[in-house]
C-alpha cells in the first residue's frame, strides 16, 4: 500500500473532521484561539498515535486469536481512557502551562471520536501496523491543520459583523461547512 | 421538578444537540437521510435509557476516583450489545450507519447524563431523564436527516418527493450537514428567545 496514499488521503482527501465528522467536539469547542488549538492538537496527536498502536496489538495478539473480537469496542474505549489518564498525569509534570491552559478539555479527549474512530478504522481497513501508524499520525496532522486553519477562521469571526440570530455557534457551523466545501475539491486528488 | 418536565426537557429546551450541542460528531455524520437519522436516535436513546438506569442503581457502590472509566464500561457494554442485535436483526441499517456504532460510546450525551444526572438521581428519574433526551436527539437528527434528504435527493424516507433534476447534491454531502445544522441551531435559540 503506497503510504503516500495513505498520508494524503487522510490529510486531505478523507480529512478526518470534515469530510468524516470524528473529533467535532473539541474542533468546535477549542478552536476559538489558535494558541488553544495548537495545544489541543498535540494531545490529540500523541494520544490518537499512541491508542492506535496499543489497540491494534491488542486487537491482533488478544482479541482475535480468543475469538473476542465483540469485545473490541469495550476494550478500546478502556484502552484510550487509560491512555488520556497517562497523557494528563505527563503533562502536568512536564508542562503545567498547557496542562492549565486546556482545562477539562484534556479529560474530554477520551470522548473524542476521532480516537476511536481511528483505531477502529485502522482495524477495519486491514492495514498492517506500519501502514496503521501511517494513518494514525496523518489523521492527526489533518485534525490539526483543520483545527487550526478553523482557528484562524473563528478569529477573524470575532471581529466581523455577524447578524444577531447566528453569532456563536450557527456562524461557526456555517463557516465549517464553508471550510469542508474547500476541502471537496481535494477529492479525486488520490 | 415533575417527571413530565423532566421528561419534555430533553425535547426542546434542553435538547442536547440543539441546544447543548453535545454528540455532534453522529448528528453529522449519520444524517444524510431520515431513516439513518432515526435508526440512530433510536439507537441511542436505548443506549442512553439503559445506561442511565444501570448508573442510577450502582451510583453509590463506586468510588468517586474511578467513576468516569466506570460509567465508560458500563456504557459501553449496552452499545456492545446494540452493535451485535443490529448486525444481527437489522444489517442494511447496520451498514449505513458504520462506524457510528461504535461510537455512540464516545457520544457526549450518553456520558454527560450519567455524569450530571443519572449519578445523582433515582433509577426512575434516570431513566425518564434517559428517554427524553434520547428522543430530543432523535428529533433533531430526523429533523436534520429529513431536510438533507429532500433538499439533497429529492426524497423523504426513501419516497421521491420531487423530481432529482432539482436536486441541490451538497447537503447529502459534508458540507451541508454543516450548514443545514448551523441554521437549525440558530432557529432553535430564535424560539427559545421568544
Amino acid at each position: 500500500m503506497n503510504y503516500l496514499v495513505i498520508v494524503l488521503g487522510a490529510i486531505l482527501v478523507n480529512n478526518i473532521v470534515l469530510m468524516r465528522f470524528l473529533g467535532i467536539c473539541p474542533f468546535l469547542g477549542v478552536s476559538k484561539r489558535i494558541s488553544t488549538a495548537i495545544g489541543m492538537s498535540f494531545a490529540v496527536a500523541f494520544v490518537l498515535v499512541l491508542s492506535t498502536i496499543v489497540t491494534y496489538l491488542i486487537q491482533i495478539y488478544i482479541l482475535n486469536p480468543l475469538g473476542l473480537a465483540y469485545l473490541q469496542t469495550i476494550a478500546f474505549i478502556l484502552i484510550i481512557a487509560s491512555l488520556v489518564q497517562l497523557v494528563e498525569i505527563i503533562m502536568k509534570k512536564v508542562s503545567p502551562a498547557l496542562y492549565q491552559a486546556l482545562g477539562i478539555f484534556l479529560p474530554l479527549i477520551t470522548t473524542n471520536c476521532a480516537i476511536l474512530g481511528v483505531a477502529i478504522l485502522t482495524i477495519q481497513t486491514n492495514y498492517n501496523l506500519v501502514e496503521g501508524v501511517v494513518f494514525a499520525v496523518s489523521n492527526a496532522m489533518g485534525f490539526g491543520l483543520a483545527l487550526l486553519i478553523f482557528a484562524g477562521i473563528r478569529e477573524h469571526l470575532e471581529l466581523q459583523n455577524v447578524p444577531q440570530g447566528l453569532k456563536g455557534a450557527p456562524i461557526a457551523l456555517i463557516s465549517a461547512g464553508i471550510l469542508a466545501m474547500a476541502f471537496m475539491g481535494f477529492s479525486g486528488l488520490v | 421538578m415533575s417527571q413530565w418536565k423532566n421528561f419534555t426537557k430533553g425535547l426542546i429546551k434542553e435538547n442536547p444537540t440543539l441546544v447543548l450541542l453535545l454528540g455532534m460528531c453522529p448528528t453529522l455524520g449519520v444524517t444524510s437521510s431520515a431513516i439513518n437519522g432515526l435508526g440512530m436516535g433510536l439507537a441511542t436513546t436505548f443506549v442512553l435509557v439503559m445506561a442511565n438506569i444501570a448508573v442510577s442503581m450502582v451510583k453509590s457502590v463506586i468510588p468517586d476516583k474511578i467513576r468516569i472509566p466506570s460509567f465508560i464500561v458500563i456504557i459501553a457494554a449496552f452499545v456492545t450489545v446494540v452493535q451485535l442485535v443490529m448486525e444481527a436483526y437489522l444489517p442494511s441499517l447496520f451498514k449505513s450507519l458504520g462506524i457510528f456504532i461504535p461510537l455512540i460510546v464516545v457520544n457526549c450525551i450518553v456520558l454527560g447524563r450519567a455524569e450530571a444526572f443519572a449519578s445523582k438521581n433515582t433509577i426512575g428519574k434516570s431513566a425518564i431523564d434517559g428517554l427524553g433526551m434520547g428522543l430530543g436527539f432523535s428529533i433533531a437528527l430526523v429533523a436534520l436527516g429529513s431536510i438533507r434528504e429532500l433538499l439533497g435527493s429529492g426524497r423523504l424516507f426513501d419516497i421521491p418527493i420531487y423530481s432529482e433534476n432539482y436536486v441541490s447534491l451538497l447537503f447529502v454531502l459534508a458540507p451541508g450537514a454543516f450548514i443545514v445544522l448551523g441554521y437549525l441551531v440558530a432557529i432553535v435559540n430564535r424560539i427559545k428567545k421568544n
